[in-house]
């Protein structure tokens, strides 16, 4: 079995005392695996990445990182948001550097390594850039370069890639995948897209509806060495999509 | 009469006078055009004889001039300048500060909303006879009026600055460990600082407002003094000017303002 990076233990979030969000939640992510949380929209599945963040605190039960109980965030995980969450009136750098300066790296430290991960998330020339000088998908480029800065070996994505067209989202797919083989990440990836779960996941945690809670988890097991543009052929792709969606449909509506 | 006037002070202040360094051509060129539609206008119809109290713009310019030269500017401001400075002066600190600790600081927001909410909508000019019985005929008073006018309208804009910041920019440094003061620093105070300085304008307008209001009704000094005295003789040339002078030293203040805002913070989104 694999290594076991973060495990979450009975977690529950009650709102105002009577809205249930999650219930019972426990699931383990291995290291260095992309682990999908898939559900229908309103299950909790937002809820349970900001919990394991240490964004929300749980009602009920405990995340533990490495073994060890954790409370709030901290520097072993690192999360890139929906909306992108950019500082408007800083630049590409200053954004991607955010996360250094929070914690009081020197300046020139802290900019020698957001450029480097600049160029890795394929951003060079856009340093100086500001957020509304760039497209949706440059923006989360930005977002995942600011992740990727702290080094945490925990990298916690809540549907990064939905305000995103199409197109855009394939591309960003597939980028991430290819960072993935040189970054040694593990990565919880909200989404309610059960192709995009399926491409790019080693795990697919699949969460009932209201309350939320775990339903199934699959193992694509999907073959990710070769050419990633074949991976969406593979007749185990399309078989799992099927499957999924034969067991999530009971949860839409 | 004064209330009107008050009005056109504030109009003019924001809408006119915000020059940038290496301001467009283009844009210059119509800001002129503006100036002289506007004095064309007055030009006009202070000549077609609408009341000997509304001289046309020329005798105005002309009264400007003189005012200027014969010293009666000069002593005028030397009188009003210095409780104005005071008053801005706590306005601007005192309004920032106490705007940014009732964003900042949950207990603070219901100790001193509700204060500064009444000093907001309260019609002040009618606390002004209050003023001169509690500080006298004094350069004192005239600090007070102007802090009351303008100290609610920084202190609100600066605490709804700090309100309005986006609340997932607020989680996002959360997540990256920033301490209170690193989001305050990084966050919090940038993003309020748009707000925060169209209160700071505000807030100077207001002032104008403020020391020209108790001039006028408490002591009978400085700029104040010049436009009723102008008045009873029926030099309506001369306050016309007086009130002009104020327009520009307002104008010139906004500016200094805004020049100050643009090297402090020389972001795009000041484009």
């Amino acid at each position: 079995m694999d290594d076991i990076i973060l495990k979450t233990e009975a977690v529950g979030v009650t709102y105002q005392e009577s809205i249930v969000a999650l219930e019972n939640v426990s699931l383990s992510v291995p290291a260095a695996k992309l682990t999908a949380i898939l559900g229908p929209s309103g299950c909790g599945k937002t809820t349970l990445l900001k919990v394991i963040a240490g964004l929300i605190e749980p009602s009920t039960g405990i995340i533990k990182v490495r073994g060890k109980e954790t409370i709030g965030p901290g520097p072993d995980r690192a999360l890139v948001f929906q909306d992108f969450a950019l500082l408007p009136w800083a630049t590409v750098l200053q954004n991607v550097a955010f996360g250094l300066r929070a914690v009081g790296v020197p300046k020139k430290e802290r900019e020698k390594t957001s450029l480097h991960y600049i160029k890795e998330v394929g951003l060079s020339g856009f340093e100086d850039k500001y957020p509304h000088q760039l497209s949706g998908g440059m923006r989360q480029r930005t977002g995942l370069a600011r992740a990727l800065t702290v080094n945490s070996d925990i990298l916690l994505m809540d549907e990064p890639f939905s305000a995103v067209d199409e197109q855009m989202r394939r591309k960003l797919q597939e980028d991430l995948l290819e960072l993935l083989k040189i970054e040694n990440k593990t990565v919880i990836f909200v989404t309610h897209s059960i192709e995009e779960a399926v491409y790019l996941a080693d795990q697919v945690v699949i969460l009932s509806g209201r309350p939320g809670s775990v339903a199934d988890i699959v193992y694509p097991e999907i073959d990710r060495l070769g050419d990633i543009d074949l991976i969406r052929r593979q007749p185990r792709y399309i078989e799992l999509v099927d499957e999924i969606w034969g067991s999530l449909k009971s949860y839409v509506e | 009469m004064s209330v009107s006037q008050n009005v056109a002070v504030k109009a003019k202040v924001n809408g006119l006078f915000s020059p940038k360094v290496g301001m467009k051509p283009r844009l210059f060129f119509w800001r002129v055009i503006s100036f002289f539609i506007v004095f064309s206008v007055w030009e006009l119809a202070g000549r077609a004889d609408i009341s000997i109290a509304f001289p046309p713009f020329s005798e105005v310019a002309v009264a400007f001039v003189e005012m200027l030269f014969s010293g009666e500017f000069t002593a005028a401001y030397a009188d009003s300048l210095p409780p104005l400075l005071t008053g801005l002066c706590i306005t601007i600190i005192g309004g920032v500060i106490i705007g940014i600790s009732i964003g900042l600081v949950r207990g603070a927001e219901w100790f001193i909303m509700p204060l500064l909410i009444i000093f907001q909508t309260a019609p002040v000019s009618a606390l002004i006879p209050m003023l001169t019985y509690i500080y006298g005929i004094s350069d004192t008073a005239k600090v007070v009026a102007i802090v009351i006018l303008g100290m609610p309208l920084v202190a609100l804009n600066s605490y709804k600055g700090i309100q309005a910041t986006n609340p997932s920019l607020l989680e996002m440094s959360k997540s990256f460990l920033a301490s209170r003061f690193a989001t305050i620093a990084f966050v919090i105070l940038p993003s309020a600082q748009k707000m925060i300085f169209a209160g700071l304008r505000l807030g100077v307008s207001g002032a104008f407002i403020g020391i020209v209001l108790a001039e006028l009704l408490i002591t009978p000094t400085g700029i104040g003094d010049l436009i009723t005295y102008n008045r009873f003789i029926a030099r309506y040339d001369k306050m016309f000017a007086t009130i002009v002078s104020i327009l520009a030293v307002a104008g010139l203040t906004l500016s200094v303002m805004r020049f100050f805002e643009d090297w402090l913070f020389p972001s795009e989104k000041n484009e």
